[in-house]
């Protein structure tokens, strides 16, 4: 135990120590690709990497062959002067002793790794990286390790990773020390930050070092200054390590502390409200996808299709069929799945939409409230019949790879499908308002929104531009249905779940208004979630829907509404 | 004078529709109370609260219709109504099971028990009292109508508007009522009662009785939707209904003829409610699903709407059918469900009452005939 706390023998200075210096020099390409191993090692998250060959004759295979020898104490030391080599090739071997799979072969003290080959061994040289040959299990010893041996390894390897050329490696190293730094491990970031000229590199090393003094029994001068860089630091992390400190942190430094602790919980809230803020973009953008295609058929034509969840469900049943028949066909396509989804999904839907428009909802113009009980027969022939074809259950829909996963931004935790289905409702925002403002199309709606009458006065074919809205805002439905495959569950049901959510868009902000249907949707997804820490789910929505049942008071055309004769009910 | 318009809701059709009930309250339950089992005119056990929820389904599909079919008002959150009044039955049964609960408390419900509740909540105090629990359920849903109406009404929100805010209102009560927090059991509901009046509400003699308060209600409703539909207010009702604006413009003022169709009609959708619940038993928040009410509105479709006796025959004929399918072709009731929203949209905007009839409704000009609930001034039709 003397041994491991004795910080001076671990954490001797490399460079001073001739032996070492030479070393590196004549092992540089050699520590080069040890870097390269090692990145892969971090970027594997464990998982450990072909060894770099050590030299064999050399001061360092000597203290690597010592490593069987003698009490735990002595091994330990020896490990400690590994650790001094600084030669970072060790690495993975330190870690292949920590993990007890390093073994002695008894005949020639050569030090090996093993693979099983039936009954017997095949033994591996880790200094040259050779496979020397099959041998039976007797001839090979484990190099047995305990808990001082796995402390020492550990701190050989923070050392040594501290050393290395990599700065991604040393960045790496130092996060990783961030919860375990202790007294012991002032002197070795002291020395690594000596030699540290890289900003990142140096800022995230005086943390942990910050992180190691608070722990240790420096002066209060030293440890308040240590408390500010970690209050600088700030997050979770740097808020437990304060927590844990307050009770053993002096009466000089303890306000200071305090201070600290409330000062990162108001930046963490801050941080909360700002994911808040983030959830609610991300419902808004679902909200957004589900609602336009209503918004048009609805400001258009003033019919409420209540079938228009059905459509978001056929469109994310379509995605479940293309990406069926990709993972039989043509597994590889498996990340260009949702390419041919989108056109297919949008094809579909709007082809159902259509001929919904010409077989029930044409004949039943000026008069809305039936084309609603019409709509909602469909809706339910619709749900049915997908459960009589697909099934009750829940249908799996798979990401591509570029969507799942995760990163952090500040103290943001973003995931990337949510991020992709907030561009990508943007997008068919921009595209529908660039349809709406630039084309025949467009034009041809817009005018018969405005002025039925005038419009087929003028020569527009209203029956016709009716079935292309009508088509166009299915089909919108359809891409919406598309993107909600990834990220709920496909089942029948899955239109019922946002039906409800997109009239109350569509009402909020205004009828015939994309513009009203962006603010609409965002303004309700950041509502509802900025509510929901507070109040929870459930009563989050409905607040929001009785705030809409109020406003609509308030406001009973949304938020934009349309001006002018044409909306005089 | 309210006599009067009593009486007057009481000519020729009125009259034999009441008379129909009054005896069929009479011999459903004389036949299965009196006649010996097996005998083939004695309606069986099982019948009896079955027809007594058909009973209540024709009520709510009529309070429904007095809005939609005379107001031109469709709302699709009656059934919120329709619940309320069920909860308040629940909360008048659910106080009379005492101590007989699998807790054993003699103040506390199991489910609040269960929550760790240690005393009623304020809004159940009374509902031990049956007079008081009856009168929550004509107050409560008849104000809850008043305000959301006095509001939508006065904003002059019409149309598929207040179509999706009256979705939105049941949705949002549904989601409430979800909530274990509310004190109404959550998601479970209010269920496992005992007794109504003294008298158990598993026994053949309540059941038959509450099949015959079933249909005397049905009746009276029926008389006093008649008297408000062939009074001058039924009239201006109309009036509102094929042309709001011009009734505004001829000096009436249409909120307060809508709000009191509405605070009506949901009056006697909560009775409807309040008979259904120990007929069937339980009440839970599933009542408030918004796919119930568009479901009621089809009701009153399939019957006719713009008559009071085409909601009763949509309702029960609506529900037989249910049954039967759900038993017989589970897989195709959302189908033939669905093919009759289409179909009477479609080809039978009248409902049946209209096709039987064959001839055009009093009051109304052919053209807006299947208008009901329009604007005036809404785009018209691709012609």
């Amino acid at each position: 135990m003397a041994a491991s706390l004795d910080p001076g023998h671990r954490l001797r200075p490399l460079p001073n120590c001739p032996s070492g210096t030479s070393l590196m020099i004549r092992t540089f390409a050699a520590r080069w690709l040890a870097c390269l191993a090692l990145g892969l090692l971090f970027s594997l998250n464990g998982a450990y990497a072909q060894e770099a060959p050590i030299d064999p004759a050399g001061p360092v295979a000597d203290l690597v062959r010592q490593l069987p020898d003698g009490s735990y104490r002595d091994r330990g030391a020896v490990i400690g002067e590994l650790a001094a080599t600084g030669d970072s090739a060790l690495v993975p071997l330190l870690r292949t002793l920590e993990a007890g799979e390093l073994f002695l072969l008894t005949e020639t003290g050569a030090i090996v790794t093993i693979e099983p080959e039936g009954d017997e061994v095949v033994a591996t040289d880790v200094l040259t990286g050779e496979a020397i040959g099959t041998f039976g299990e007797d001839a090979v010893e484990e190099i047995r390790v305990n808990n001082l041996i796995r402390r020492e390894v550990r701190a050989a390897v923070s050392q040594l990773t501290l050393m290395s050329d990599s700065p991604s490696v040393r960045i790496a190293a130092a996060r990783e020390m961030f919860n375990g730094a202790n007294a012991d491990s002032i002197p070795m970031l002291d020395e690594a930050l000596a030699q540290e000229d890289n900003e990142t590199v140096r800022a995230v090393m005086e943390e942990v070092r910050a992180v190691a003094v608070l722990r240790s029994d420096a002066g209060p001068d030293e440890t308040a200054a240590a408390v500010d860089t970690i209050i600088e630091r700030g997050g979770r992390q740097a808020l437990g390590i304060l927590q844990a400190s307050l009770g053993s942190a002096s009466a000089d430094v303890a306000p200071a502390i305090e201070a600290g602790i409330a000062r990162i919980e108001r930046n963490l809230a801050l941080w909360g409200v700002g994911q808040n803020i983030w959830y609610g973009l991300s419902l808004g953008s679902v909200l957004l996808l589900a609602a336009i295609g209503l918004a048009i058929t609805f400001g258009v034509m003033g019919v409420i299709n209540m079938a228009h969840g059905e459509m978001v469900m056929l469109g994310a049943y379509t995605t479940y069929v293309v990406q069926e028949i990709i993972r039989n066909a043509a597994p590889g396509l498996f990340d260009y799945s949702l390419a041919f989804a989108l056109p297919l999904a949008f094809l579909v839907t709007a082809l159902v939409g259509i001929a919904i428009e010409r077989g029930v909802i044409r004949f039943l113009y000026g008069r809305p409230l039936e084309t609603l009980l019409a709509t909602w027969g469909l809706s339910l022939i619709i749900q049915q019949a997908v459960r009589t074809i697909f099934g009750a259950s829940n249908r799996e829909v798979g990401n591509p790879s570029w969507m799942s996963g995760a990163f952090e931004v500040g103290g943001l935790a973003i995931t990337n499908n949510r991020l992709w289905i907030i561009v990508f409702s943007l997008v068919v925002f921009a595209v529908l308002v660039f349809v709406m403002k630039k084309t025949a199309l467009g034009l041809h709606m817009r005018a018969v929104t405005q002025n039925r009458r005038m419009a087929s006065s003028m020569g527009i074919r209203t029956p016709w531009v009716d079935a292309m809205t009508f088509g166009l805002g299915s089909g919108v439905a359809g891409l919406a249905g598309v993107a909600l495959s990834q990220i709920s569950n496909v089942s029948p049901n899955l239109g019922q779940g946002y039906i409800i959510d997109s009239f109350m868009v569509v009402v909020f902000g205004g009828v015939g208004n994309l513009w009203g249907t962006l603010v609409g949707a965002f303004t309700l997804g950041v509502f509802n979630k900025l509510l929901e820490p507070h109040t929870g789910a459930v009563l989050a929505k409905v607040l929001v829907l009785v705030a809409i049942i109020l406003f609509i008071q308030k406001r009973p055309r949304g938020l934009f509404a349309l001006k002018g004769r044409a909306v005089e009910a | 004078m309210i006599s009067q318009a009593l009486l007057r809701g009481l000519n020729g059709k009125a009259m034999w529709v009441v008379a129909l009930l009054v005896a069929a309250a009479i011999l459903v339950p004389a036949s299965n109370l009196l006649l010996p089992a097996g005998h083939p005119l004695r309606v069986p056990n099982y019948l009896v609260p079955l027809m007594g929820k058909y009973l209540c389904y024709a009520m709510l599909a009529l309070a429904l219709d007095l809005v939609w079919g005379y107001c031109g008002i469709l709302s699709l959150g009656h059934g919120a109504f329709f619940a309320l009044g069920g909860y308040a039955m629940g909360m008048y049964l659910m106080r009379q099971i005492g101590d007989r609960g699998v807790y054993g408390n003699p103040d506390l419900p199991d489910f609040m028990v269960f929550l760790n509740w240690d005393a009623l909540p304020w809004y159940w105090q009374g509902f031990d009292m049956f007079w008081f629990a009856m009168l929550m359920v004509m107050v409560v849903p008849g104000l809850l109508a008043f305000v959301f109406g006095w509001f939508a009404f006065r904003s002059r929100v019409t149309g598929v508007y207040l179509s999706i805010i009256t979705q939105a209102m049941t949705y949002a009560l549904l989601l409430a009522f979800f909530r274990n927090d509310m004190g109404f059991g959550g998601n479970n509901g209010l269920t496992d009662f005992k007794d109504i009046l003294g008298a158990s509400v598993q026994a053949g003699g309540t059941r038959a009785a509450l099949f015959a308060a079933s249909a005397l209600m049905l009746a009276a409703a029926f008389v006093v939707c008649s008297a408000i539909v062939n009074s001058k207010l039924g009239k201006l009702m109309i009036a509102v209904r094929d042309a709001e604006s011009r009734t505004r413009f001829l000096g009436f003022r249409p909120e307060y003829v809508k709000l009191f169709a509405f605070v009506v009609s949901a009056v006697i959708a909560g009775i409807a409610g309040a008979l259904y619940v120990p007929q069937v038993g339980i009440i839970n928040p599933g009542e408030f699903a918004p796919a119930n009410s568009i479901e009621v509105v089809i009701w009153a479709a399939v019957g006719g709407r713009g008559s009071l006796i085409g909601p009763i025959i949509g309702a029960i004929l609506v529900n037989v059918m249910k049954s039967y399918f759900t038993v017989a072709y589970p897989n195709l009731w959302l189908f033939a469900l669905g093919g009759m929203f289409v179909f009477v949209t479609l080809f039978m905007p009248k409902g049946i009452v209209g096709f039987l009839s064959g001839r055009r409704w009093p009051g109304r000009p052919a053209r807006t005939t299947t208008d009901a609930g329009l604007d005036t001034a809404k785009p018209s039709p691709a012609e």
